[in-house]
């Protein structure tokens, strides 16, 4: 058997140890939120995300080091989203029913997003850079970061931010509606897809399959109105 | 590639998501192998947003000198547009169903 610090010596020479990092902490992190009865607060993204860093701090691995790994996860992102087509057609009848609310919820939502993220945080006192990266923290990332780079902000931090929005927002997906009661899982839906993009319709998918279905369609949606409504609702409020 | 070559402000997946959806309603069902496929990968959705979370070390010092602002305009903006979408969303759907057809 070979020596504990020569299998670290290896496996941070290779692209492994951030794909195996990847796998195993956000393994464990699921596995203690659910022996914990899945609190809200107790999200294993942030867990995962969170003590990767710590790791990567500690061990002095760059994130581009990390990422070599990290990317074969990162790369199921985007044959996920197109998955989410499933829930969507399995749903049809709900969302044509739905269709108007749907559009004029996105719509307000968007604006919404958007322009309280600028109001409160320029009140707090973020610099400019800060408060144009926060403009689209509601988006889902790709998108995010073209409006950030349009808007002046730094489309890096950006996807930062739409990471910890995400996260926030599926943290609140049980925090503002406890299960049951109002408003309906569709409306919900929608609210979680328009605020917290793929990270709340993770975790709506989980709370119920029609939630995560509405959310699903509402982030796609919400990327499509906001890239094009929310650069001219801040040029005009000259946020 | 679609949104590419169209210079659509639209991230590839998002138009695969539409396109697929598409393909679903022209055939009115969806294949066996890829909803096992598709149903597998959402499972997992959680877990794929990790790599790119862990991207944030990489702005920990900017993010370390406002972060009071930052946090506070996550929470409650993300808040407020939860709360705002959800209740417009349930007030239009109400006055649709109440609609005489």
């Amino acid at each position: 058997m070979s020596h504990p610090v020569s299998i670290w010596v290896y496996l941070s020479a290779s692209p492994l140890l951030g794909l195996a990092l990847t796998l195993v902490v956000y393994a464990a992190a699921d596995v203690l939120a659910k022996r914990f009865g899945s609190p809200a607060l107790l999200n294993p993204v942030l867990l995962a995300i969170v003590t990767i860093v710590i790791v990567l701090k500690l061990t002095n691995t760059p994130y581009e080091r990390y990422f070599e790994g990290g990317q074969f996860v990162h790369f199921l992102l985007g044959p996920a989203t197109v998955a989410l087509a499933i829930p969507l057609y399995r749903n049809l009848a709900l969302i044509r029913k739905s269709a108007l609310a749907i559009i004029v919820a996105i719509v307000i939502g968007s604006v919404t997003a958007a322009v309280s993220g600028a109001l409160i945080a320029r009140a707090l006192g973020a610099p400019p850079i800060v408060v144009h990266s926060l403009i689209p923290k509601a988006v889902t990332t790709p998108i995010a970061m073209g409006m950030s780079q349009q808007m002046g902000g730094l489309p890096s931090l950006t996807a930062a931010l739409v990471i910890l929005s995400g996260i926030t927002g599926a943290i609140f997906a049980t925090v503002l509606w406890p299960t049951g009661g109002q408003p309906d899982y569709a409306s919900r839906g929608v609210a979680i897809g328009t605020a917290a993009h793929g990270i709340g319709t993770a975790r709506a998918l989980i709370i119920d399959p029609t939630m995560g279905a509405f959310a699903g369609l509402a982030m796609g949606l919400n990327a499509l109105v906001s890239s094009l409504l929310v650069p001219i609702v801040v040029a005009l409020l000259r946020l | 590639m679609i949104s590419r070559a169209l210079n659509l402000p639209i991230p590839g997946p998002v138009i695969g998501m539409a396109l697929l959806f598409i393909v679903f309603l022209v055939r009115r069902d969806i294949p066996e192998p890829l909803e096992r496929t598709g149903s597998g990968l959402l499972g997992v959705l959680s877990l794929l947003f990790v790599p790119a979370g862990v991207g944030v070390m990489q702005h920990l010092d900017l993010i370390a000198a406002s972060w009071l602002p930052i946090v506070v305009t996550i929470v409650a903006s993300t808040a407020i547009t939860m709360l705002v979408t959800a209740a417009v969303m349930h007030g239009v759907q109400r006055l649709v169903d109440l609609r005489p057809r």
